[in-house]
């Protein structure tokens, strides 16, 4: 299978990644062959063998309750922020 | 005191003794740690003070009576693992200023056991590599030779321990990150059963496949650290509610009646000869303590390295959606909007492969290749899976190579991503059916180390490290030390 530019710039948007003009070139090449690649799974006699949910068998995603069980740690989080003011973290403006 | 010689078994008997105190081995350590650095670039971080004061503490704490065998050992974990107050980065530029306001489950296990951390290990950009080429902080070298590679993603954790400049380390492996960096650097890797480990803390890639583990010189030191590391975390959703066994309780137990099964498919033509010809050597060496030896085959096992590069990029492109320059790692200079900075953030934050991932995973999730991408390669997954349990209806472990060569130069496969992600077609199906493996030392080919894998069915860590130890009883492979760090 063989993706075109205009494929890989559609991917790098849904995948908010801005790519330089060199990096485009390298990726069309690279996915179309990892799709050739994978497409060998198309071979594979699935029938009706259900999609694995869960690598141990037997066992889902086990739930919590609802319930707060971690104490505010804000201040502490927002050392690793890019830019924070009055405990809020800032973005470019949003709406006008 | 010959740090090379030495295992955790031996240093933490060594301790008890009180043939050397913690601060003396740890300073001991950190001298060699700084001695390798240049060529090896093992490290990220080296946390020297923090070390030496925790080991002052383990001191402190054995002089005062009952403290646990493996008080005031050193190790180093991978940089995968969030450390609070310390560096954590993931080999990524995108977290090259992330100070980790938390520990990882797995590093305030194995701390509470009294280790004392001696750093941060290098590895391949979140994981993704198997060859430790893809850090920002720029390639591992194989202590073995370092013109070549040490496999990844734990690249750093295997040349470490290689090179006995630390006595063991954590790893992580999601398709053989432990088990390939392991064989290649002539170590022993552990990768537990799926949710053995808590992942909590563990920054994740492909969240149905990670797994935490160890690189150690010997089995016997991976059981010593596995406890520790292992068990419920209510912080892991998939973390598994079952008791965690004493694995050293059952190292020395005899192999009379044990059933090796050979995974016929994992001898396949990529296999180089003379890797093959030392696995079957270190099978003849199972045989004469007792086991059988019969082959088996797991039809669907070669296509997992193309279901694998579906269901992992698709768990990638979901789970580092998370940076977006606002709450932490790298911001892009001046953005134009919200959009202009999540898209130059994460363009300027992620390296190539790291975005090749997040994009192969975008498209399979995309409208309208759900089904034939990520669900197909959900149901074939079934089926290598179904193949294992087939397989251990008649044999108790599973044998074959790690890796089918050893060691590859640095850069050699570094610009075709297929033929780098064929290095794991032997350790992929055990991630992709959630079972434990290891890799151990079985000999070298033109100076080069490799692997001998053993795969086991679900939480039989217990049995694969009583093989593996009676197996390094009977061989030094392990012990081996590269020349230049003797």
């Amino acid at each position: 299978m063989s993706l075109s530019r205009a494929d890989i710039e559609n991917i790098a948007r849904l995948a908010r990644l801005e790519l330089t003009e060199a990096e485009i070139p390298v990726y069309v090449d690279s996915l179309s062959k990892i799709f050739a690649f994978v497409g060998e799974l198309d071979r594979a006699p699935t029938g009706d063998i259900a999609p694995m949910a869960h690598p141990l068998p037997g066992l889902a995603q086990r739930l919590r309750a609802d319930e707060v069980s971690e104490a505010n740690r804000r201040d502490t989080y927002q050392k690793n922020a890019p830019q924070v003011e009055a405990g809020l973290y800032l973005v470019p403006k949003v709406i006008e | 005191m010959s740090a090379p010689a030495a295992t955790v078994a031996a240093l933490a008997k060594g301790l008890a003794a009180g043939e050397y105190s913690s601060v003396e081995l740890t300073r001991a350590y950190l001298e060699r740690i700084a001695a390798a650095q240049p060529a090896l670039n093992a490290f990220v971080t080296i946390t020297g003070e923090s070390a030496l004061a925790a080991a002052a503490a383990a001191d402190a704490a054995r002089a005062k009576g009952q403290v646990g065998r493996l008080a005031g050992v050193p190790i180093a974990h991978k940089d995968i693992f969030c450390t609070e107050g310390v560096l954590t980065t993931c080999g990524s530029k995108m977290l090259a200023n992330f100070v980790s306001p938390y520990d990882a489950t797995v590093v305030a296990g194995l701390r509470d056991a009294g280790t004392v951390m001696l750093g941060k290990l290098n590895m391949d950009e979140f994981a993704m590599g198997s060859s430790n080429e893809t850090s920002f902080f720029g390639p591992v070298h194989n202590p073995w030779d370092t013109k070549m590679v040490p496999g990844g993603s734990s690249g750093g954790s295997a040349a470490a321990v290689a090179a006995r400049i630390v006595p063991a380390a954590t790893a992580t492996d999601t398709g053989g990150s432990i088990r390939q960096p392991a064989a290649l650097c002539g170590v022993t890797g552990i990768k537990p059963t799926y949710g053995r480990c808590s992942r909590y803390g563990m920054i994740a890639f492909a969240s149905s496949l990670d797994q935490a583990g160890l690189i150690t010189v010997s089995a016997e030191d991976a059981a010593l650290l596995l406890g520790p590391m292992s068990g419920f975390d209510p912080r892991d959703s998939t973390s598994v509610e079952r008791a965690v066994p004493d694995y050293t309780a059952t190292l020395a137990d005899s192999l009379e009646g044990l059933t090796i099964g050979l995974v016929k498919e994992f001898f396949d033509k990529g296999l180089d000869a003379r890797n093959e010809q030392r696995i079957r050597d270190a099978i003849a060496v199972f045989e004469k303590l007792g086991a059988r030896v019969r082959e088996v085959s797991c039809p669907n096992l070669p296509l997992s390295v193309p279901t694998y590069y579906v269901v992992a990029p698709a768990e990638c492109s979901s789970n580092l959606a998370r940076f977006d320059g606002v709450r932490f790692g790298h911001r892009c200079e001046s953005p134009k909007n919200l959009l202009d900075l999540y898209c130059r953030s994460r363009g300027e934050g992620f390296g190539a492969e790291v975005k090749r991932r997040i994009m192969t995973g975008t498209y399979v999730l995309s409208a309208g290749y759900y089904d034939a991408y990520y669900l197909k390669a959900q149901r074939v997954r079934q089926l290598i899976s179904a193949d294992f349990a087939r397989a251990f209806d008649s044999c108790d472990l599973l044998f074959g190579p790690t890796s089918p060569t050893p060691a590859f130069p640095i850069g050699a496969k570094f610009d075709d991503p297929i033929t780098m992600y064929l290095n794991d077609i032997y350790t992929i199906g055990a991630n992709l059916a959630g079972l434990p493996g290891m890799s151990i030392p079985c000999g070298f080919v033109d100076g080069l180390p490799v692997g001998l894998q053993i795969v086991g069915p679900h939480f039989s860590e217990s049995r694969m490290l009583n093989a593996a130890h009676r197996y390094q009883q009977e061989t030094d492979w392990h012990l081996r030390v590269p020349a230049a760090f003797a």
